[in-house]
Formats: structure tokens, C-alpha cells, sequence
């Protein structure tokens, strides 16, 4: 280390020189731009700003000048120190983006290889599909009732106003319940979930009842001795006709979009008085918007009020019926009913978890 | 129900000219009053020379080995034509249809000349089935004598322009299966005028009838009968009844026969006719006694049922009553002397035997759904009267006409009632119209301010019976296209409940981790136990079963629901689906010992609460069940690496799946329950119910079942399973965690389950979470034994947590661990 009463040397002087630390920056420059990665670029930083760099070297001579010479020397070294930190900052940043950018190309996935480790679960269409149309009648205030598959003859016909031996009571083929005389059948439609409900509830009464229900018809593309009904009944002061068709045409509306509606074509059940078969206008129908057999609806039998207990002077009220699988079956153009039976995973999968 | 137009417009006066409905506007027609319309055939197309032949010789050509005549027919022309014809039910002299060469027949079926057999057929003759006259295939229409000349043009004379439409007619609607309904019908919609085919002058009677009594005015309430002597047994059917009879789908049998079938199509009153020569003494109407025999028409011999109405002379049973008549008494070729039967049966008994002895005839059909009791002395004039014109037949002296037949009474209905329940006003004077084309006789009644009408339903509407009968009457033939649009005022409604809610998110959350949705079906056999490998005493083989499954093995209900999801399992196996994991959420049924006897139940009135509380007692048991199977791969194998097989842990974790829906904490316990393999079974249990099983299948269950091996299942009974509708927030600390792992060595087979019990218990309130993340057995940890590893996280609510407070607790649970199970930390 040099002492501040050493004798003045040139030479040492020289090496603080402005035109030596000129020349250090343009080396250290050169040096940098001539580092083709970080790495080498670490090596010309230690070379050129290191402990043992000309600069760092250079600094150490500052205290051999005449004091009056010292400021301006240090200055002018401070200033050639900034540039080469910035020459070295600058390359640095280049070398770092080039760096990452390998990085990242190197990085690089096939982002099209599958990744379905778990193959996707999926809902029966005729769940969601019978969950969609209770919605749509929660929304409008309705509330979902259910009941017993097996269920009382009394309950599945009687109080519906199917006397005993009618024919009408054939129309629906039951399963009977063993043993004979057991007065319980698999039931034919959801409909004596509508006498649970009038028997249960306060009136007014606004529901809707999806379920399963049971006739005895042979598997084959168009029967299914189990398959699914969704029956709406709405009992209260005034109810008219008018209201039931509003509430199709609304219900009609909501599953097939605005330009649906139903058409009303009178009928018989034992259970509605009027009655009435209900069309629905469906615009994706296969060869061009058309009517569809949809379902049946009526007013609800005062026969029936009364088998609930219902004073029929007061009260009066609507009820309708449709058949899911049927409603599947034209909505999504399936042609086979085996395929909504069978539990076929292919079958299913295609609809997702549709909601 | 066939119906030809031609018939309905002989009863009602349709609109003429340019107004005249087709066919199919008067299906429409139908259709808008209420009755279905299955199909409109309509007879013909016929171009080209159809006419009528005689029929002048037969030569048998007896060079071929089946029945071939050549025949040479007279069509009023210089020449008779020679034409090869393969049917024999054609004799010489007989008025045929001739169809010329150029002739074009129903179905596109031209007609030409060519050689058969060796000779020139110029032409053909006309079956029925040809000319599109209906099924009837058994042979050439033979027109009879005098109905014709040779050379007449076919297709006038044959009504080929005429069409035939089909209708469904609904039970209320007894009615309609007649020309005579169905024209009213139409008289109405179109405001026609109609004629009543059954304002029928019918003479006084001129003396005694044979002998009938009604022994049970119940199952009969009306038997009219007519007697008719010296009737030309040979003689034959006027055309034009056997065409209408063809049209309608009724095969012309003989005079007789075809007038009583004319009679029941045109009228609606089916009739029967008894060889009178037969017919041994006095006639009784009555119920048959246990053990009665009958031979039917259909030559069976039936073994008759209390319930069945008969009609008998002194030698016991001649018909069974309203569905079919006796062999015994059945017309013969030769029978001239007749007895015209038409009567009113009570409809529930005629359901009930023609249901009991399989019989669903044309008969029993309208007697089931009513028959107009004002019918049976007009019917049985009309058919007497065809008799005598067609068959030179002699009435008889004498009509019997005995019991007393009920008329539907009186309904009284406020005025204003359609309106009020269409929601639509109507003219005025719509209901009295409406209700006078049905037939009803109408008074309106003022007073108090309502105005009521008094209507009298016709002989014929016994479904008339209260005020909205007469509702639906007057707005069908308004028009149900009149009713508007109109939405109810919104009801209040809760949304779904807290099952139903669960129930879908159930069936979302088995979804979402994999499951593919089914819907198993509830028919199960008795075999299937014995496949499931369940002891004789097993629950599940307590069944309900069916009086008439569709397969007659399948007649039980399922009490699992693992039966039809394992089928859905194995057709999907058998189509090549082999990596799959099902699950289906439905209804079991479960019958309990707990039966009351079936009360009695009206419904006049709302039943009492005992007695609705029976209804309800005794059915059995039906909780929602909620089951997945699986099988195969449950991770695939790909790119990443091999696959996972399914096994009995996600059989598990479905289960806990569903559990976590529910809000509720699964205690999974070991157990050893069919068809789960004994080592590979968990008993669930929600606090101290147990709600169902999840693992593997037993292997004997795969095997017997031809299973995918190491098939998994999981069953729950949804219902039993609570749903938490409240659950608390968790306090939730931002103070940094403190980790620590801990090794426990414990015996093998201590259930992870109790260990982690132990451990939860025993670290106290710092334990945030533990988790086991490592189990390891063999020779390090010696014999019978084995290592759990845990991770343990700690934190506390109010500061961070120091290292030695998470030490101090994890020591505690550890502690707990060692006095509970003898668990040694592993070094």
C-alpha cells in the first residue's frame, strides 16, 4: 500500500492517467461484448470491475497523487468505473434475456398430450333432464313432491276416479304386488303422488313430481316397463284452463325456447275433468318445425278434490303429465328407448353432466 | 273402431259443394271434439276397366298341383273372357268383379293379359283384399244374385271412392263405438243435421215372448227379446251390409250373424242370436253357480266363476253373459227359427269376465264402457226387420222385454261454470246449444241470482254424471283452440328441500369424481341371492314380489340396488367397456312383518287418519339408495406411467364422497358382509347407524357372476344418512404452521382408523391436521407389525406457534399412541 508521504512516481501516476482509464473502458467493453453466456461474462466482470481489474488496481494509486490532484483523479475514476458497470449491465441483461429464452424454448411441452388419467363421470340424461323440468316449475314457485314406487291401489287409482273394474283401469297395464289381494301395484304414473300431496299439504298446493313409474310393457325401441313421468298439480281458489295452458305454453317455452307453445286436444282420463292431450310445438323437430305428442293434462277431477277432502265449491285445479324418456327422445332424436335403459357408458358419457 | 264416410254421412247431412269436408277434415274433425285418429285409409285408387262378370264356366286344370280354374266370364260383351284363377270359393253362375287388362289396382297393381298354365288370362277376379275392401283374405268377393249385370262399371257399385277412418275411442266414450254416436258427434261439430239411425218405429208387442227372468237385476238390467221364424237359412248377406262389415274389419260369417254384427256397428248394441230350436224352456239370467261349465263359441269349454253372468235354459248355462254366447245354442246352416237377444249388462261384471276368461270381444268392449239401455227392443226390431226383408224370415208374435234398465240423472250446473273454468266467455247460449247436440234434454232455472241449467243426459251418457262432465262437453265442441293463455298468480314456493338438494349434489359429486350414471333396473331373481353368496337369512332375500313380472324368473323387487348396477357392469363389460365405474341412486323396497289388513277405502270423502295411516303402514319399507360399482382400470395408463386398478379403497371413497355431500363424517369399520370379499369389506356408519358397505366383491361373487376381477362396490341407504342443512365455520388462523412427521410402529393389524383417532385425541387443539403419508411393513420394523407415518400440522389460533409448543403436543399425541396401542416411535 502506498503511503501518503511517498515519494511522487510518474509511472503510478499513469495509471490514472485519463487516457489509460479510457482505454481500461473500451477493454472491459470489449471483453464483455466477447462474453457469449453468463458465464463468461462472470469472468470479464472479475477481470474488468474486480478486486484485481485496472480500475480497482487504479483506485489504490489515488492516495499517491498531490492531494491538489486527487479529486479530479478520483472523479474521472468514478466515472470510468460507472461506465463499465454500465457496458457490463447492459451485456449482462442481453445475456440474461438470451438465457431465458432458451430456458423457456427448452421448457416447452406438447400441450396436446392427453391428460384424462380419470375417464369423466357422467349423469343419465334422464336424471338431468327431469331435474331441468322441475326447475323450471321451482321457478315459478312450484315445490318438488315425491312418493312411493309401490304404492296403494287406492292411491294409484281409486282416489284418481279409476272405478274398479273401468276400463280405464286397464289403459295403464300395472304390475301387482303380491300376494293377491295385496291392493298394492308398482305405480303406473306419478299422478298419486298429486292425492299425497292434496291429503299433506295446505292448499294451495303448487307441485311437481318427477318419478319413476312402472307398466307392464315389454323392452323394445319405443317401451320400457320402468320409465319416468314428470306430473304437475296446481290446486286453489279460481284456477281455470286458461291457467293450465298458460303454464304449458310457459313450461313449453322454457324447454324448447320462444317460439314454442302447446296445442290442447280433448281427451279422457279418469282423473281430470276436462281433459286434454297436450301437443308441443317443436322447432328442432327432424323434417321442420312441428307439433309433437307431448303429454295429457286436464282440471283436476272434483271426483278426486273430494277423495282428498276438498271442498270441490271452493277450490279447483289443473294437472299434467309428460313422459321424460318421450321428451328425451324427441328432444335429443334418439330413436332406441333400450339405450336409455341399458346403462351403457358410451350412451351417458355423451351428455356429460349437463345440468 | 273402422268406420266407413259413406256410412256416417247416411246419418248426418255434412256440408255439399265446395264446403264438403274430405276425409281427412273430418279426421281433424274428430280429433278437435276428443276422439283419436289412428289412421284414414282410403279405398282405391282404381283407373281402368273394373267390371262386373258372371261367371259361365269352371274348368279345372288339373295338370298343376294346386287348385287352378280357367274360367270364362261373362262381362256383358259379345265374348265371354277366359281367366285363370287360383281361388275356389266361386261357383258357376256367380257375380264376380273382373279387373280388364290396363286395370290398375289399390297398391299400384296393374293388370294385364298373360299366359299361365297354358292358356291366355285375360284379366283377373277380384278378391276383397285386392280391391281394397279390407282384410278379409279368404278368397274372391262374390257379389250376390241380382245385385248386378254383367258389364256394370265395378267401382260405383263397390264404393271405391269411399274412405275408412279409424278411431280410438277413449273409455269414457262408450258411445262413439257406433256409426250412430260417431255421427252425432260429427252433426255437432259441424252444426249438421243428423238422423238417428235408432228412431226406429217399434211396433207394440202382440202377445207373450219367450219366457225370461232376471234372477240378478244387477249384473242385467234390460233383456229384450225377439223371436223370428222360417228364416231362408240359405240365403245370403246383402252387399252392401258385407261391405260395410269389411270396411269396419268384421268378417261376414252369415245372414244372421252379419245382421246382429250390422246392427252392433250401426246402433251400438251388441246383440246375440240363439238357435231358438235349441233354446230348452224358460230363460234365466243370473250369476253362474260355483263349478258351472259352459263351451263356448270358440269351442272352448270354461270353467265358469260366481261373478260371471250367464244365460241359461233348463239345460243349465247357454251364454256367457255380454262376452259370448253357447255352443250348445249356436245357428247352424240350417237353422230357420231365432231368438234376437240384446240386452244391458252391468259393465264392471262384463270387465271383470272378459278380463277372467281372456275374452275381449267387440261385445264386451261397449258393454264395458255402457251400452244406451234405451237400445235393446229398437235393435232388435231393426236386425228382426233385416231379417225378414233378407232372409224371408217371419217375426214372431210376441217381444220380451224384462228388467229396468237405469237412466243417467238429472245434473245441475251453474250457467256460467264452462266460463268460469275455461277462463273464457262464451256466446251466449253456447251451453244450452252445446249441451242440446249432445242430446241432453236442458231446463235453465233462475233464482238467487244464478242461473243454473238442468240437464237431463241422453239415455246414452251415463259419463255425464256431475257439472264439470258437462264442462269438458260444451268446451270441446267450443273448441279447446278458444281457451287462452293465461299464467297463474306465482304460489310461494320453498325451492327444494334439503334431501332434494342432497340428492342431486350426490349425483353431481359421483359425477364429477368419475362415475357414469345408470339406472338400475328393480327386477330381481331369487337366483341373484345365491350369486351374492347371501346366507338363507339374509335381509336383502326378504322380497316383495310381483303377481305378474314381465320375466317370470325376475318377479321379485330389489332390496340392494347392487343386482342392476352389476348388470349394467356386465353389459358393459360384455360390449368392451371394460375400465368402468358406475352408480345409480333409486328407490329399494323392503317389506316389513308390520302388515295391517287392507281397510276398506271409499271416495266419496277424504278417508280418516287411521285409516290412511293403514293405507301407509302397509307398504313396505322404500329408501332412497345410493350404490356404485367398479372395475378395471380407475387410472389410466398413458404417458405419465402405468395405471391404477379399481379397487375396494375407491369403492370407499365414493362412499365418503357421497358422505361429504351429506355434511357427515363416515366411521369406516371392518366387516365381513356378501357379496364383499370378508377382508376386503368396510361397514359405514354415520354417528351410531350404520348406513351401508363399501369394497371389494368377494371372489366367489366375481366367479359366479363372470365379474371383472377384483370388481368393487359401494351401497348407502340415502335415507338413513342425515343431511347437514348447518354446518359451523371453521376458525381459520393466519398464524404460520408448525410441521412435524411422526413414524409409529404398531402391530399390523391395528386399523389405521384408531391410530389416527388416538393420535387426533391426543395432540390436543394445536393439531390442525394430520395426514398418513407413508405405511410400510418388513424387516425393519420386525414381524406382525407395521409403520405408519404421519404428517402432523400445527397452529395456533392467536400467536405463532414455537417449535417446542408443536414438539410438546406431538410428544402427547404420541403418548396417547403408545398407552393406547403400544406404538413405538420408529428411529
Amino acid at each position: 500500500m502506498s503511503g501518503p508521504n511517498d515519494a511522487y512516481d510518474p509511472k503510478q501516476v499513469a495509471t490514472l492517467a485519463p487516457e489509460t482509464l479510457a482505454r481500461a473502458v473500451v477493454e472491459a467493453q470489449a471483453a464483455f461484448a466477447q462474453a457469449s453466456d453468463l458465464e463468461a461474462l462472470a469472468a470479464a466482470k472479475s477481470a474488468h470491475l474486480g478486486d484485481r481489474s485496472p480500475l480497482l488496481t487504479a483506485r489504490r494509486e489515488i492516495g499517491a497523487l498531490p492531494p491538489q490532484a486527487r479529486a479530479d483523479a478520483g472523479k474521472r475514476l468514478n466515472e470510468s468505473r460507472a461506465e463499465v458497470q454500465a457496458h457490463y449491465d447492459r451485456r449482462r441483461a442481453v445475456l440474461q434475456g438470451e438465457r431465458d429464452t432458451r430456458v423457456l424454448r427448452e421448457e416447452a411441452v406438447d400441450v396436446t398430450l392427453p391428460a384424462d388419467r380419470i375417464p369423466a363421470g357422467a349423469r343419465h340424461p334422464i336424471t338431468t333432464l327431469g331435474e331441468r323440468i322441475a326447475d323450471v316449475f321451482v321457478g315459478m314457485g312450484y315445490e318438488v313432491a315425491e312418493g312411493p314406487e309401490v304404492e296403494a291401489e287406492w292411491f294409484n287409482f281409486d282416489a284418481l276416479n279409476f272405478g274398479k273394474d273401468h276400463p280405464a283401469r286397464t289403459m295403464q297395464d300395472s304390475f301387482y304386488v303380491a300376494p293377491e289381494g295385496s291392493g298394492q301395484v308398482l305405480r303406473t304414473h306419478t299422478s298419486p303422488v298429486q292425492v299425497r300431496t292434496l291429503l299433506e299439504r295446505e292448499l294451495p298446493v303448487f307441485v311437481v313430481c318427477p318419478g319413476r313409474t312402472f307398466r307392464t310393457d315389454e323392452l323394445d325401441a319405443t317401451h320400457t316397463p320402468v320409465f319416468h313421468q314428470v306430473e304437475g298439480l296446481a290446486v286453489d281458489e279460481g284456477i281455470t284452463m286458461a291457467h293450465l295452458k298458460g303454464t304449458l305454453d310457459a313450461f313449453a317455452r322454457a324447454m324448447f325456447g320462444e317460439t314454442s307453445g302447446t296445442r290442447l286436444r280433448p281427451s279422457f282420463f279418469p282423473f281430470t275433468e276436462p281433459s286434454a292431450e297436450v301437443d308441443v310445438w317443436f322447432p328442432e323437430k327432424r323434417g321442420g318445425a312441428g307439433w309433437v305428442e307431448w303429454g295429457g293434462c286436464g282440471m283436476v277431477n272434483p271426483n278426486v278434490l273430494r277423495a282428498c277432502g276438498i271442498d270441490t265449491g271452493r277450490y279447483s285445479g289443473f294437472a299434467f303429465g309428460m313422459g321424460v324418456e318421450r321428451t328425451l327422445m324427441f328432444r335429443n332424436g334418439i330413436a332406441d328407448m333400450r339405450d336409455m335403459v341399458e346403462g351403457d357408458v358410451r350412451f351417458t358419457r355423451a351428455f356429460g353432466t349437463e345440468a | 273402431m273402422r268406420v266407413p264416410v259413406s256410412w256416417l254421412s247416411e246419418h248426418v247431412a255434412l256440408p255439399e259443394g265446395a264446403d264438403a269436408p274430405g276425409p281427412d277434415e273430418l279426421a281433424e274433425a274428430f280429433v278437435r271434439i276428443g276422439l283419436e285418429v289412428e289412421a284414414v285409409h282410403r279405398l282405391g285408387p282404381v283407373t281402368g276397366p273394373l267390371l262386373i262378370g258372371r261367371v259361365l264356366e269352371i274348368e279345372e286344370l288339373t295338370e298343376v298341383n294346386k287348385p287352378i280354374r280357367y274360367c270364362r266370364v261373362d262381362i256383358g260383351e259379345l265374348e265371354p273372357v277366359g281367366i285363370v284363377c287360383g281361388a275356389t270359393n266361386f261357383a258357376v253362375e256367380d257375380l264376380v268383379v273382373v279387373a280388364r287388362p290396363g286395370a290398375v289396382l289399390p297398391g299400384d297393381f296393374a293388370i294385364s293379359a298373360r299366359e299361365a298354365y297354358g292358356r291366355t288370362s285375360d284379366g283377373m277376379i277380384c278378391s276383397v283384399h285386392e280391391l281394397g275392401l279390407g282384410d278379409d283374405h279368404t278368397g274372391i268377393l262374390v257379389l250376390p244374385p241380382d245385385e248386378a249385370t254383367p258389364g256394370e262399371s265395378a267401382p260405383e257399385l263397390l264404393g271405391l271412392d269411399d274412405a275408412v277412418i279409424e278411431l280410438a275411442v277413449t273409455p269414457d266414450r262408450g258411445y262413439c263405438l257406433s256409426v250412430r254416436g260417431l255421427a252425432r258427434e260429427l252433426a255437432a261439430t259441424f252444426d249438421a243435421p243428423y238422423g238417428d239411425p235408432a228412431q226406429l218405429e217399434v211396433p207394440g208387442s202382440e202377445g207373450a215372448g219367450w219366457p225370461v227372468h232376471i234372477a240378478d237385476p244387477t249384473g242385467c238390467n234390460r233383456f229384450v227379446a225377439r223371436r223370428v221364424t222360417g228364416l231362408d237359412a240359405a240365403a245370403p248377406t246383402p252387399w252392401w251390409v258385407r261391405r260395410r262389415l269389411a270396411l269396419a274389419g268384421v268378417r261376414p260369417i252369415s245372414l244372421p250373424v252379419d245382421v246382429t254384427n250390422y246392427v252392433m256397428l250401426e246402433l251400438g248394441q251388441p246383440m246375440h242370436v240363439y238357435d231358438a230350436a235349441q233354446l230348452d224352456g224358460d230363460v234365466v239370467v243370473r250369476r253362474a253357480a260355483e263349478g258351472e261349465k259352459l263351451r263356448t263359441l270358440d269351442g272352448v269349454d270354461r270353467e265358469l266363476d260366481p261373478d260371471d253372468m250367464v244365460v241359461s235354459d233348463a239345460t243349465g248355462p247357454v251364454g256367457l253373459g255380454a262376452v259370448m254366447g253357447g255352443a250348445s245354442t249356436e245357428i247352424g246352416e240350417t237353422t230357420t227359427d231365432l231368438l234376437l237377444e240384446a240386452a244391458i249388462w252391468d259393465p264392471p261384471t262384463v270387465a271383470r269376465s272378459a278380463r277372467r276368461h281372456k275374452l275381449p270381444s267387440e261385445a264386451a268392449k261397449r258393454f264395458e264402457r255402457g251400452v244406451d239401455p234405451a237400445l235393446p227392443p229398437v235393435a232388435t226390431e231393426f236386425a228382426a226387420q233385416l231379417l225378414v226383408r233378407y232372409g224371408g224370415a217371419t217375426i214372431a208374435p210376441g217381444r220380451t222385454d224384462v228388467g229396468r234398465p237405469e237412466l243417467p240423472d238429472r245434473v245441475t250446473m251453474p250457467l256460467d261454470l264452462p266460463d268460469r273454468i275455461a277462463g273464457v266467455r262464451h256466446q251466449r247460449g253456447a251451453v244450452v246449444h252445446r249441451l242440446t247436440q249432445i242430446g241432453c234434454r236442458i231446463e235453465v232455472t233462475g233464482g238467487e241470482g244464478i242461473t243454473s241449467v238442468v240437464a237431463t243426459p241422453p239415455s246414452w251418457r251415463p259419463d255425464l254424471a256431475q257439472p264439470s262432465d258437462l264442462v269438458e262437453e260444451v268446451l270441446r265442441l267450443e273448441g279447446y283452440d278458444r281457451i287462452p293463455s293465461e299464467l297463474p298468480p306465482a304460489p310461494p314456493g320453498r325451492g327444494l328441500s334439503a334431501a332434494q338438494r342432497r340428492r342431486r349434489a350426490v349425483s353431481r359429486a359421483l359425477a364429477a369424481v368419475g362415475y357414469v350414471e345408470v339406472l338400475p333396473s328393480p327386477f330381481v331373481s331369487d337366483i341373484t341371492w345365491n350369486s351374492l353368496g347371501l346366507d338363507d337369512d339374509d335381509p336383502r332375500r326378504n322380497t316383495v314380489g310381483l303377481l305378474n313380472p314381465l320375466e317370470a324368473e325376475r318377479d321379485r323387487l330389489a332390496t340392494t340396488l347392487l343386482p342392476g348396477l352389476l348388470d349394467a357392469l356386465l353389459r358393459n363389460a360384455a360390449r368392451g367397456q371394460r375400465d368402468v365405474a358406475l352408480y345409480g341412486l333409486a328407490q329399494v323396497v323392503l317389506p316389513h312383518d308390520d302388515v295391517p289388513p287392507l281397510p276398506e277405502v271409499g271416495v266419496a270423502q277424504r278417508p280418516d287418519d287411521e285409516t290412511l295411516d293403514a293405507l301407509q303402514r302397509a307398504l313396505p319399507t322404500q329408501p332412497l339408495h345410493v350404490g356404485a360399482v367398479l372395475a378395471g382400470q380407475w387410472e389410466r395408463r398413458g404417458w405419465w406411467g402405468p395405471g391404477r386398478a379399481a379397487s375396494w379403497a375407491d369403492a370407499i371413497e365414493a362412499a365418503r364422497a357421497v358422505a361429504r355431500v351429506s355434511g357427515v363424517e363416515l366411521t369406516v369399520v371392518a366387516a365381513a358382509n356378501p357379496p364383499w370379499h370378508p377382508g376386503r369389506c368396510a361397514q359405514l356408519w354415520a354417528g351410531d347407524r350404520s348406513v351401508g358397505h363399501a369394497g371389494e366383491l368377494h371372489p366367489g361373487v366375481v366367479e359366479a357372476l363372470g365379474l371383472p376381477a377384483c370388481t368393487a362396490a359401494m351401497e348407502l341407504d340415502l335415507d338413513a344418512l342425515p343431511v347437514s342443512d348447518h354446518r359451523p365455520a371453521p376458525v381459520v388462523s393466519p398464524y404460520p404452521p408448525v410441521l412435524q412427521d411422526v413414524a409409529l410402529v404398531v402391530d399390523a393389524a391395528l386399523p389405521v382408523a384408531e391410530l389416527t383417532a388416538t393420535l387426533l385425541a391426543g395432540a390436543g387443539e394445536l393439531l390442525e391436521d394430520l395426514r398418513l403419508f407413508d405405511v410400510y411393513t418388513g424387516e425393519q420394523v420386525g414381524e406382525g407389525k407395521r409403520s405408519l407415518a404421519y404428517s402432523l400440522r400445527f397452529r395456533a389460533p392467536d400467536r405463532t406457534l414455537t417449535v417446542a409448543e408443536a414438539s410438546t403436543a406431538r410428544d402427547a399425541a404420541v403418548a396417547a399412541a403408545q398407552q393406547a396401542h403400544g406404538a413405538a416411535l420408529r428411529s
